[in-house]
């Protein structure tokens, strides 16, 4: 009894640490063990093949144009948001007028589904009834936007509505952070002869450092794992054109009965966003406390 | 109210000792004042006292019973703390009644008890308001009406008027001394300010570095301080150092110019311990003990008068005498000017002298 | 005079730019809801309507989608609209977020103020959980569901969320209480109250602001999730997102672009309401932990 009072506090944390033990690590190690198996439908462990599925995976056509649309996608949506981010919350922190109405308008995408954002701009970049016809309906007969249904263009459709959904989160982050900055230094660079863009360039974005980490980290985690919006906009089509590391999980371990090839191409993305990750926790514990 | 023992108390943190076999005993009703520079230990040996912390070593007995060991809540003490830590989200009403709530003592007692204290620190009106709507020595008040109404043995305070500013720390100071008057009450006070320790304490721990310099009452550390450390913390400002040699039975001060400027040449004072011929120390003298005219067993000396500090009473002198600078502490009306050569007089009767290697007293106990 | 005329040019090119910024993030809400409101006829520019645009204002406008949305239009087999799977997703989101708020509040509470040996590296392994792509887990959850006889059930799909959501919940309030001074827990300890006192009356009062992150957090996360509902439900579990994905996405018949529309809408009602009463206390607590650096 005084052993559970003494205790009372670890042992309040037991539970989540018993699910996150599980639900985490133990099933990463699962899908590790299971991506040296033989496993189809079902998880089987009487056949070992080693690194075998990797080599299936990287071998793979679809497995290629997935790594090759991440890249793209990963580079320009968290480049993007970053810009996008960066610009209207520097742009909205010039006392501007009806700033919170133009913030809430920035914002609301962030409240949305990726779902809800798929299915929306799906719509407007339709050819036949979205943006493309009604600039065309206007009388500007020649313009032109029909990414959605070109293969080498459809990846930058999920691009640009992935950085319509985050950019106003983006921009909350840098906005905070540019509130929080000490105003005595600017006003003491202001002293010391800055002009406006010398003292964002010297001063201001310098400091805006941790919300440069925190938004490429948040980003970064986004792009790796984005499933839905890719499901909702595109199929993952035309034919694969869009395929992503995360639609080829899904489709391999679930419609196409390829486990074990499933559970390797899990391994790998989780592998790559260890590498995003592991220098921020690291810093985010050291700082923390 | 209890007596209280602190008995060969150690702590340490991982692999480092902050607090080296500490040992104060007080009696029944003292008011008992730790002081030290931040950082010497001052908080942890309080949080042990008040069981927030576990001890690595020794033991403290509370009215001659131990205490190590028991929960915070068994112990009877109360504490009030350097940031008040009055919960927020509570009227003050409600703060005061907290522990007699978690003691489950009934509403209507409760409410009782809670009228008496805010009578006592006419705090009244404020019974209503939460924390946020309260000034900062309204706050203290509420934090050490919650620390009374329960009747503890023995009270603790860390460093309760340091969020004060300065008017209002000197009100507090009395208020809580004419408190402990009153109420008879064993209290643990923790200052770094020595002003505050003076002004309170029936007893003083000087400490430093993770132990007690000396123990005693304020005149004791005043007076006869144990050793160079406790010397200079107590006062201001700071006793003024000369380091110099025995010779023919005196003290002659050392230094560059000293030859130039003419020797300071100073008697031992009284209740010095025997001195070898030649032997290196370091003499102590406080500022108010310079004085512009001459007393019973002073002694005379020439100085140069560098800057004047006016106080309002007071005038703090920076001096220059024989290659020597000194601080003294002088009445304004004494009509000291700077730039100035100054005839100025030295009561050597309560000069200390120290070891200039150890900074030990060479004083007869 | 000069330097006048260069700052409103300034001042405008600011405004130009905002505005413009700002029509483009409502460019997919405008069509949604003008959409919507639409009938077929004026959406695919039918006999009457051949100068109506995707961003044109509904010149009939009609109801008859949302309805039609919300209790009749046809997913999978069942005709009876995203009614049902609304009610899901409420369920799921009222059980979900309501246990992984309340575990992480504690975990918070103990990590920061109850701290131990090795609770940093507990910390650390709770945070990582926020950062896993949920694919890792999607093969052995499923098994672990089917185990439990939870396969298919709304219960199975709270206790993914609630696995999944600790670790963000437990970071919102560990670095909440951090915050919060040491002192007051002592002087509650002095005071006479135990472990779970000092929790439920001392802090709980005070944690409004960081409820309001983790609640909104939580509920837009179980809300909005896709990936989970569309491995572990069943097809009476299905949670709205996954039910509006397969409406919209259901090739029987002719595209009804206004019930997707309003599908679309309805499922983004809810969060974006959210957001519009909460957003502010949310933001501000969320990027005053995020950002801190
Ligand atoms: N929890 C702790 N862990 C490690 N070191 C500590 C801890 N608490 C205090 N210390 C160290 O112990 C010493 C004494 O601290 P403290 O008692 O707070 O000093 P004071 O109150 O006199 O300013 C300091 O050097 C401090 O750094
Ligand atoms: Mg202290």
């Amino acid at each position: 009894m005084r052993f559970f009072k003494a205790r009372l506090p670890q042992l309040t944390l037991l539970p989540s640490l018993v699910l996150v033990a599980v639900s985490v690590y133990g099933f990463i190690a699962l899908t590790f063990v299971i991506s040296l198996t033989r496993s189809r439908m079902l998880p089987r462990f009487d056949r070992w093949e080693g690194f075998d599925n990797y080599a299936r995976v990287w071998s793979h056509p679809r497995w290629e144009v997935a790594v090759e649309n991440f890249a793209i996608f990963g580079l320009l949506y968290i480049g993007g948001t970053l810009v996008i981010g960066l610009g209207l919350a520097i742009l909205l922190d010039q006392k501007i007028r009806a700033e919170g109405a133009l913030r809430t308008i920035y914002l609301y995408p962030m409240a949305l589904s990726f779902i809800v954002t798929g299915v929306a701009w799906q719509w407007l970049m339709s050819p036949d009834l979205g943006l493309q016809h009604a600039f065309r309906t206007w009388g500007w007969e020649s313009f032109s936007f029909d990414w959605i249904t070109q293969s080498e263009m459809a990846i930058y459709c999920v691009v640009i509505a992935g950085a319509w959904q985050a950019s106003g989160f983006v921009m909350a982050l840098f906005l905070a952070a540019l509130r929080g900055i000490n105003t005595e230094i600017i006003s003491a660079a202001r002293m010391d002869g800055a002009s406006g863009p010398a003292i964002y360039w010297h001063i201001i974005i310098p400091a805006l450092r941790p919300a440069f980490l925190t938004a490429i980290v948040v980003q970064g985690h986004l792009s790796i794992k984005s499933y839905d919006l890719v499901v909702a906009l595109t199929r993952g089509g035309p034919g694969f054109a869009t395929e992503l590391p995360s639609t080829f999980m899904y489709e391999f371990t679930f419609s196409r009965n390829e486990m074990a090839m499933g559970a390797a191409s899990a391994v790998m993305m989780l592998v790559l966003l260890t590498v995003l990750i592991v220098p921020y926790l690291y810093s985010e514990l050291r700082h923390g406390r | 109210m209890a007596s209280l023992s602190i008995d060969r108390v150690t702590k340490r943190f991982g692999a480092t000792e902050v607090l080296h076999e500490v040992s104060i005993d007080i009696e029944a009703g003292d008011f008992l004042v730790l002081v030290g520079p931040s950082g010497c230990g001052k908080s942890t040996l309080l949080n042990m006292i008040a069981g927030l912390t576990e001890l690595s070593g020794g033991e403290i007995r509370l009215a001659d019973r131990r205490i190590d060991g028991l929960e915070p809540k068994a112990r009877n003490i109360a504490m009030v703390f350097q940031s008040y830590a009055l919960y927020p989200a509570m009227t003050v009403e409600k703060n005061i009644a907290f522990p007699l709530r978690m003691a489950g003592m009934d509403k209507a007692a409760q409410a009782a008890k809670v009228a008496e204290v805010a009578e006592l620190l006419q705090i009244g009106h404020l019974l209503k308001r939460k924390p946020a709507a309260l000034s900062g020595g309204q706050r203290q008040r509420v934090a050490m009406g919650r620390a009374l109404v329960r009747d503890p043995r023995l009270f603790l305070f860390d460093e309760p008027l340091s969020n004060l500013d300065a008017k209002l720390r000197v009100d507090m100071r009395t208020e809580i001394k004419r408190l402990h008057q009153r109420l008879g009450t064993t209290i643990v006070y923790v200052t770094h300010d020595q002003v505050e320790a003076m002004t309170m304490a029936t007893k003083i721990a000087v400490m430093e570095g993770g132990a007690v310099q000396q123990f005693g009452t304020p005149a004791e550390i005043y007076d006869r301080p144990a050793n160079r450390f406790v010397a200079t913390f107590m006062g201001s400002p700071a006793m003024n150092l000369v380091k110099g040699r025995v010779r023919d039975g005196a003290f002659v001060a050392q230094g560059a110019a000293a030859a130039a400027a003419g020797e300071l040449r100073l008697p031992l004072p009284r209740g010095t311990v025997p001195l070898a011929e030649g032997r290196e120390i370091e003499l102590g003298l406080r500022p108010e003990w310079i004085s512009t005219e001459a007393g019973p067993g002073s002694v005379p000396f020439a100085a140069r008068v560098e800057l004047i500090e006016p106080t309002g009473p007071d005038i703090y002198a920076m001096l220059e005498a024989a290659g020597q600078s000194l601080v003294a502490r002088l009445p304004a009306r004494a009509g000291l000017r700077e730039k100035t050569e100054a005839a100025l007089h030295l009561d050597m009767a309560q000069a200390v002298v120290f070891d200039p290697e150890t900074g030990a007293s060479l004083m007869a106990p | 005079m000069a330097a006048d005329m260069r700052r409103s040019v300034q001042r405008g090119v600011v405004y130009l730019v905002l505005v413009l910024a700002a029509g483009f993030f409502l460019l997919p809400l405008v069509a949604m809801v003008f959409t919507s409101l639409k009938t077929m006829p004026e959406i695919t520019g039918g006999a009457g309507f051949e100068t109506a645009t995707i961003l044109s204002p509904p010149r009939l406008w009609s109801f008859e989608a949302w309805g039609l949305a919300w209790s009749s239009a046809c997913i999978a087999v069942a005709c009876e609209g995203l009614r049902g799977y609304f009610w899901n997703s409420i369920l799921l989101v009222v059980f979900a977020v309501s246990i992984s708020v309340a575990l992480g509040a504690v975990n918070g509470y103990v990590l920061s103020k109850w701290r131990f040996r090795g609770d940093s590296i507990i910390f650390g392994m709770l945070l990582f959980g926020c950062f896993i792509p949920f694919q890792i887990v999607l093969i052995p959850m499923a098994r672990l569901l089917g185990l439990l006889d939870l396969a298919g059930t709304l219960g199975g799909l709270v206790l993914v969320h609630v696995c999944y959501g600790i670790p963000f919940t437990t970071l919102f309030f560990r670095n909440f209480y951090v915050t919060v001074p040491d002192e007051l827990i002592a002087a509650g300890r002095m005071d006479g109250a135990g472990f779970w006192q000092i929790f439920t009356i001392i802090l709980v009062p005070i944690s409004w602001p960081i409820f309001v992150v983790a609640i909104i957090w939580q509920f837009t996360n179980v809300w909005n999730d896709f990936l989970f509902g569309a491995s572990f439900a069943g097809p009476d579990t299905r949670p709205l997102m996954v039910a509006l994905n397969n409406l919209v996405n259901t090739s029987t018949g002719t595209k009804a672009y206004n019930v997707d529309m309003a599908g679309a809408m309805i499922a983004a009602l809810p969060t974006m309401l959210v957001y519009i009463v909460g957003g502010r206390y949310f933001l501000r607590g969320l990027t005053s932990g995020a950002v801190k650096g």
